[in-house]
């Protein structure tokens, strides 16, 4: 399992208002460019200094191209950011606090103690 | 030496700018009371007079990631650029820019190590929201120049809650070694019950009304050994997903002092949190009302 890149993901995706939009309306094209392109960047360095060693479960692939929070959540990404990056995404369609009622709802049937989120 | 003027912790809600400043329709309920407690709140801080801010807060995930993660950072810079595109987009904050105070931000770092504390530091630190909420409610002329303080309390593996008083009692015996004549109030911020991402987020109330009752107990009463026999690493977890920033009002508890009540104490049920709103007066009730003379 790689936390950590899930958590990398919904990080730089977050940021940048572009790939937001891209996520949002190709999540499968996204993550495939993503995880070639972007995974093995280290943040603080040049593009010539990359980490060699990073990829995606095939589950977490799954989870990001179908932008399935639940699942996210389940496997342990940080809440913080998966909540984040998907209110800027969705919250546009809905009426103040709708989406993030409906988040938590989606996510019900969880209970304590919740998935661990160290990395 | 410097002279400790008051110590204030807050909860850091994001919305209070929006909620504030919004007008008509757009105005929540909830909106003029909020103003009106927060304009209390201020006061207790203006009536200080504190020439320089410690501001302690956590970063959310901004400046500070995963590939290289402090557990207690100091910026000394003399400026801090503040807010983030994400906090843009769903607050509405405002991008602000605030004067840094680098003797005193040198001091805490040179006295802290030598007391045993490992503080990481940064001389180019774009601040976020836990440290400009309490900028726009508390200062928001935003004039008096600043050193934050960040701890984690958001990336696991996470310091002791015990580590958080030591190092706020600690902070205050900085700043009151500090050779200077001016007049400092430390401020900080964190949560009491919170959920973000998890089932509890956005209910009508905080995650866990019944905790957040004894934490306002705990704090107002400057109560840090029940606090400390109560609360651990793994109870965080039980209120809510995000509630380990509530190790920063303990950090807080440890700079005004075990057994220390607070002279102002004050509340706010809102949806999702429970806000909370401390002043402490270490050298007494200040007389003046902080206007210029």
């Amino acid at each position: 399992m790689s936390r950590y890149l899930l958590d990398k993901f919904l990080y730089t995706v977050d940021r940048d208002p572009e790939l937001t939009e891209r996520y949002r309306t190709d999540p499968a094209g996204t993550v495939g460019w993503w995880e070639a392109e972007m995974a093995g960047r280290l943040l603080n360095c040049t593009d010539a200094e990359r980490t060699t060693w990073l990829s995606f479960t095939e589950d977490e692939r799954r989870a990001l191209r179908e932008h399935d929070h639940v699942t996210l959540f389940e496997m342990g990404a940080h809440p913080f950011l998966t909540l984040t990056l998907f209110i800027a995404m969705f919250e546009r369609d809905h009426g103040p606090l709708e989406y993030q009622r409906a988040y938590g709802r989606a996510m019900a049937h969880l209970s304590l103690p919740y998935p661990d989120i160290a990395t | 030496m410097a002279e400790l003027v008051a110590v204030i912790a807050s909860t850091h809600h994001p919305f209070y700018y929006r909620a504030s400043t919004a007008t008509g329709a757009d105005r929540p309920p909830f909106a003029d009371e909020w103003v009106a407690k927060i304009e209390r709140f201020r006061q207790t801080l203006t009536a200080a007079e504190p020439d320089v801010l410690v501001m302690v807060g956590s970063d959310h995930f901004h400046q500070l990631w995963l590939d290289n993660m402090p557990q207690f950072l100091v910026g000394k810079a003399p400026f801090f650029d503040a807010n983030w595109h994400n906090e843009e987009r769903e607050f509405g904050l405002p991008r602000m820019t605030l004067r840094g105070e680098e003797e005193l931000a040198a001091h805490i770092l040179r006295d802290g190590l030598d007391r045993d504390f490992d503080l990481a530091f940064s001389n180019e630190l774009r601040i976020d929201h836990s440290i400009t909420c309490p900028i726009i409610t508390l200062r928001p002329e935003a004039d008096l120049p600043i050193v934050p303080v960040y701890t984690n309390i958001f990336a696991p593996p996470l310091p002791q809650p015990r580590r958080f008083v030591q190092l706020g009692k600690a902070l205050r015996e900085m700043v009151e070694s500090w050779d200077s004549d001016k007049r400092v109030a430390v401020i900080g911020t964190g949560h009491l019950s919170l959920e973000l991402g998890g089932p509890r987020q956005f209910g009508e109330h905080g995650p866990d009304p019944e905790f957040d009752r004894r934490a306002v107990e705990w704090i107002a009463g400057g109560d840090i050994g029940g606090c400390l026999a109560e609360v651990s690493l793994e109870s965080l977890h039980s209120p809510g997903n995000a509630t380990h920033g509530f190790m920063d009002f303990m950090l807080m508890m440890g700079v005004a002092g075990e057994g220390q009540k607070a002279d102002h104490v004050d509340t706010l049920d809102l949806f999702h949190t429970m806000e909370a709103y401390f002043t402490w007066y270490p050298n007494g009730v200040p007389t003046g009302t902080g206007a210029p003379a």
